[in-house]
């Protein structure tokens, strides 16, 4: 067990590194989400009483594409100089090459989320209530995603296409994430968090789920790639 | 003792019969070279013995491993210098030889020394992507040694590399089995790697040749191989082989 985390600590720390030092996450991610909401803020501006009402939905939505530049970008570290092949040879254990990378991906969209969320406070004209929900809300679903993420993403690494594969596999996979985040988010910021368990919960069951198929998964896909 | 052991081993590469029926024993300690011509089978026997391709016949026992019935157990134990570096673009050198020589479980005492051994201390802090083709040379042979491996395989190792680079690998696998290392070359620098290897097995359409043991040679070899290859073998490969 000790070997497994010190394995998964490699892998997280190694792949924060190189985001910190490429900047993709700083310079493109994060202005890219920024962008979409905005985007979403001006298209719905005549009717700017609707916006806290969707204000959740947009969130997640544009969390969810951002996913997808975070998973891309974590495939794409390893598929130059045979980088892939150096982590198939390295002797790391698969499930902790997988915790470590979705460890990775869930600290990038969490520091994405903080900034999101301050901008939803000042776009879309909601209030922050029920942090509680709203923390867990984001633990659960981003684990969810960067463990659906990467579970595909290596699926799909050694495709030709796996720029639009990666999407188009993993958008309807996370549909149910996208559903709970956005209802357990409207709850809370709506001052009725008592509502948003079963939505918390859903979003806990789907993440336990995608984590574990990964863990048990990972090195096996990792061969195939 | 064996370290490797190969026998009647059989991988394709799309349609191609990479290896052909290939058999090969190694020593512990042993430097073996693999000369052969190119498209010979030496890059995938390598790769196979790395685990990093799977047999479609026959059978491979790398370090004590069968790798049929799992490729990756013995990994930690053995370095693949291939084409690649195998390094990130967006670590420095130091932080590549580090993260390498920790996966393997070795010290960073291990990567530090690599560090000076190929001469990378005064570019240590210097991203892969900076470094000369020549620089990432020695980085990918740096982190094959900071892994102590107890295998070293290697495929055209000299390549790119400048005349002190390949004088001061010569030295090092010279020294390998003093380390505990036992050491498989491909190269087509045969000159120079005939002075360092213990032993020369020739590698011909994805068979090796005085691969096997003297005393294990009466027992069929090319029987075994063919059958399986017949079938995955193009015509003009079938010939040879049969």
């Amino acid at each position: 067990m000790m070997q497994l985390l010190r394995d998964a600590r490699l892998v997280f720390v190694k792949d924060l590194r190189i985001e910190l030092r490429a900047r993709i996450v700083i310079a493109q991610i994060v202005p890219f989400g920024v962008l979409v909401l905005l985007l979403f803020a001006f298209a719905l501006d005549p009717r700017r009483g609707m916006l806290p009402t969707v204000a959740p939905g947009l969130f997640w939505i544009t969390v969810l594409l951002a996913s997808i530049l975070a998973v891309g970008r974590s495939i794409a570290v390893e598929s130059e100089h045979g980088a892939r092949d150096g982590l198939r040879l390295s002797g790391l254990d698969g499930g902790a090459i997988f915790v470590g990378k979705v460890g990775a991906i869930v600290a990038e969209l969490l520091a994405l989320e903080v900034l999101l969320l301050l901008g939803t406070f000042v776009l879309y004209d909601v209030s922050a209530d029920g942090i509680l929900v709203l923390t867990l809300t984001a633990l659960a679903a981003t684990a969810g995603i960067a463990a659906t993420g990467t579970v595909y993403g290596v699926l799909a690494s050694g495709a030709k296409v796996r720029e639009t594969l990666v999407p188009l596999l993993v958008l309807p996979i996370t549909a149910p994430v996208l559903l709970g985040a956005s209802k357990a988010f409207e709850s809370a910021l709506s001052g009725r968090s008592g509502e948003a368990w079963p939505w918390v919960q859903l979003l806990g069951v789907f993440a336990a789920l995608y984590l574990t198929v990964g863990f048990v998964a990972f090195g096996a896909l990792l061969e195939e790639a | 003792m064996p370290i490797v052991t190969v026998r009647a081993a059989v991988c394709v590469l799309g349609r191609f019969p990479a290896l052909a029926g290939a058999d090969l024993d190694v020593d512990a300690g042993e430097i073996v070279l693999l000369a052969g011509p190119n498209g010979a089978g030496k890059t995938t026997l390598l790769r196979v013995l790395a685990g990093l391709v799977p047999l479609r016949a026959g059978s491979v026992h790398v370090l004590g491993h069968d790798l049929i019935a799992n490729r990756r157990a013995h990994r930690r134990r053995l370095s693949l210098i291939g084409h690649d570096t195998f390094c990130y673009d967006d670590l420095t050198v130091a932080e590549n030889l580090r993260f390498a020589a920790r996966a393997a479980g070795a010290t960073l005492a291990s990567a530090d020394a690599a560090l000076l051994q190929f001469g990378l201390d005064e570019i240590s802090e210097i991203a892969h992507s900076k470094l000369s083709a020549g620089q990432r040379r020695r980085l990918a042979l740096a982190v094959a040694f900071a892994r102590d491996p107890e295998l070293l395989l290697l495929d055209e190792p000299h390549a790119g590399l400048d005349a002190d680079g390949r004088d001061l690998l010569d030295a090092l696998l010279r020294a390998a089995p003093a380390r505990g290392m036992t050491v498989l070359v491909a190269s087509h620098e045969l000159d120079r790697t005939r002075t360092i290897a213990t032993r020369e097995v020739r590698v011909e359409n994805g068979i090796v040749f005085g691969g096997r043991r003297v005393e294990d040679r009466a027992q069929p070899r090319i029987a075994e191989a063919s059958a399986p290859v017949a079938a995955v073998a193009s015509p003009a490969v079938g010939d040879v082989v049969g």
